[in-house]
C-alpha cells in the first residue's frame, strides 16, 4: 500500500524533449531579505476547480491569498502576489514573477472539492546541484530539499491544528519553474472520520484555521530559510 | 452590332466556364466523400484488428492500484481478468479495468459518468527512445542506456472531462495508472499522456500532461530533510 501522508510516491518525471534554455535568474539564490510569494492559482478565464454551486477556485484562491497576506503583514512579514485581482496569468508569467526576485517561500494556492484536509505537495523533480544557469522547466529541482524543509514546518503547522494533512509529489507549472523553496498547498473540505460532519470550503472557521497554519508555518520558516540543505 | 456579337461570345464562354467549374466541384466532392469513406473503413479495419478485441487468454490474476481521495493513499487490489495476449491490448485492458472502479458507486477516487464508458483511446507500447533526459537530473541530456518500454496512453476527452479537478485527484489517477502499468507490465518504465490524441497541458487543470513520467520510483515517497 502507498500513503501519500505515509509514505508519499515520488513521481519523477522528466521534462518534454524540446526543453526551452532560458535560465533561472541565479542558481539558486538566497533572498537578501525575507519575502514570501503568494501565487493563488487560476483566475480570469481559467475558473479552476468547481468547489460548490456559486464558489470556483480561482476566486477562493485570490480570497485566501488577500487575508494570507494581511495575516502575514501583521507578523512583519513581506509579502508579494502573482495575482490581485481576477487576472488571467499563465504558468511562464507566474514563474517569470516568482524569478524575478529571489524569494524566501513560494506558496502556490489551490482548492479541490475532493480529499479531506490539507494537500501539500513539493516538485516530483529529482534534487539538483545548483548552476549558474537553470532550466525554465525544471528551475525548481535545485531547491527541492529546501521546498521539502518548508514542507516540513507546514506540516507541522496543520498538525498542531489538528488538520488533516496529506504529503505528495507532483509534476505541476508553473511550480517546477520556480527558482525558490516552493509548496502547494490546496485546501480540501475536512472531512472527519470521527464523525461525518464535513467542514465545506466556504466555512470561515475553517478558512482561519488553515490561514492561522499557514502564517504560522512561513513565521516558523523565517528563521530557517537561510540555511542551506 | 459587331460589339453585341463579342458580348454575346463572352457570355458563352462564361456560361460554359461557369458550368464547368460546377461540375468539377461536385466531381472533387464526390472523391473526397469517397477517399473519406475508404480513410475510414481503414481506421475501422485496423481498430477492429486491434489485439485487445481479438486475442483473449483465460483470466489471470492482475494488481489494480487503486487510488483514496481521502487519505491520498494507493491500495494494490487482486483482480482475475482475462487479457490479450498482447502487451499493448493488455495494457489497454487492464487501465479501462482500473478507470471502470472509479466509475463505482462505493469508489474511493470517484469520477463522474456512467461504467463502461471507454476512458482510454488507445495504449501505445514502444521502445524508450535513446535521446531522452537522464533520471536524476532534469537537464535534457542524452541517455545512452535508457531501456524498457515507453507507455504513451490516450485518454478520451471524455474522460478528461469527467475528471475532479484537483492537484490531488488528479496527481492520484496519473499515479494509479503508471502504478497499474508497472505492476502488470515490470517492461514499462516510463509513461506518456495524451488526451484525444493530443499532448494537453494537464489533464484537469493541474497535473502535467507535457512530461514524461517515470515509473521506477513511484513505490518510494520523498524523504523529509
Amino acid at each position: 500500500m502507498l500513503l501519500l501522508g505515509q509514505s508519499p510516491p515520488k513521481p519523477q518525471t522528466l521534462p518534454p524533449a524540446p526543453a526551452p534554455s532560458i535560465p533561472a535568474p541565479a542558481p539558486p539564490q538566497v533572498a537578501l531579505k525575507y519575502t514570501v510569494l503568494l501565487d493563488a492559482a487560476h483566475g480570469g478565464t481559467d475558473t479552476g476547480a468547481r468547489l460548490a454551486p456559486n464558489l470556483v477556485e480561482k476566486d477562493l484562491t485570490l480570497d485566501l491569498a488577500s487575508r494570507l497576506r494581511s495575516m502575514l503583514a501583521a507578523r512583519g512579514i513581506e509579502v508579494a502576489e502573482t495575482r490581485t485581482s481576477d487576472a488571467s496569468l499563465s504558468a511562464d508569467q507566474r514563474a517569470e514573477i516568482a524569478n524575478k526576485t529571489p524569494f524566501s517561500a513560494c506558496i502556490l494556492i489551490h482548492a479541490t472539492a475532493t480529499g479531506s484536509g490539507v494537500h501539500l505537495y513539493t516538485s516530483s523533480l529529482a534534487p539538483t546541484p545548483p548552476q549558474k544557469f537553470m532550466p525554465w522547466l525544471t528551475a525548481q529541482s535545485a531547491y527541492a530539499t529546501r521546498s521539502l524543509k518548508l514542507l516540513s514546518d507546514m506540516e507541522s503547522a496543520f498538525a498542531h491544528a489538528e488538520i488533516p494533512v496529506t504529503l505528495g509529489r507532483t509534476a505541476l507549472q508553473p511550480m517546477d519553474s520556480f527558482a525558490c523553496p516552493a509548496v502547494a498547498v490546496e485546501v480540501a473540505p475536512l472531512r472527519r472520520r470521527a464523525s461525518s460532519k464535513t467542514e465545506p470550503l466556504d466555512n470561515p472557521d475553517y478558512q482561519r484555521a488553515v490561514l492561522d497554519a499557514l502564517s504560522a508555518a512561513l513565521a516558523q520558516w523565517r528563521g530557517e530559510w537561510r540555511q542551506q540543505p | 452590332m459587331e460589339a453585341a456579337a463579342v458580348s454575346t461570345v463572352i457570355s458563352r464562354v462564361r456560361r460554359i466556364l461557369f458550368a464547368l467549374l460546377v461540375i468539377a466541384i461536385v466531381v472533387m466532392a464526390a472523391v473526397l466523400i469517397r477517399l473519406r469513406e475508404r480513410a475510414q473503413d481503414r481506421l475501422h479495419a485496423i481498430h477492429d484488428s486491434a489485439p485487445a478485441e481479438t486475442a483473449a487468454s483465460a483470466p489471470q490474476n492482475v494488481t489494480l492500484v487503486i487510488p483514496n481521495d481521502l487519505d491520498g493513499s494507493l491500495q494494490d487490489e487482486q483482480r482475475s481478468l482475462s487479457l490479450p495476449t498482447d502487451d499493448s491490448g493488455k495494457a489497454r485492458v487492464l487501465l479501462q479495468d482500473l478507470l471502470d472502479t472509479f466509475y463505482e458507486p462505493q469508489s474511493t477516487h470517484p469520477i463522474s459518468g456512467a461504467a463502461g464508458n471507454p476512458g482510454i483511446e488507445n495504449v501505445f507500447l514502444m521502445p524508450v527512445p535513446q535521446a531522452t533526459p537522464s533520471t536524476g537530473s532534469p537537464t535534457p541530456t542524452p541517455q545512452a542506456n535508457a531501456s524498457g518500454t515507453l507507455a504513451i496512453v490516450d485518454f478520451t476527452a471524455a474522460f478528461a472531462a469527467s475528471q475532479p479537478s484537483g492537484i490531488e485527484p488528479e496527481t492520484l489517477t496519473l499515479l494509479s495508472i503508471i502504478g497499474t502499468l508497472h505492476a502488470n507490465l515490470p517492461a514499462i518504465t516510463q509513461v506518456r499522456f495524451l488526451i484525444d490524441g493530443r499532448t494537453a497541458q494537464t489533464l484537469a487543470g493541474h497535473a502535467d500532461l507535457t512530461r514524461t513520467y517515470l515509473v521506477t520510483d513511484t513505490t518510494t515517497g520523498p524523504t523529509h530533510p
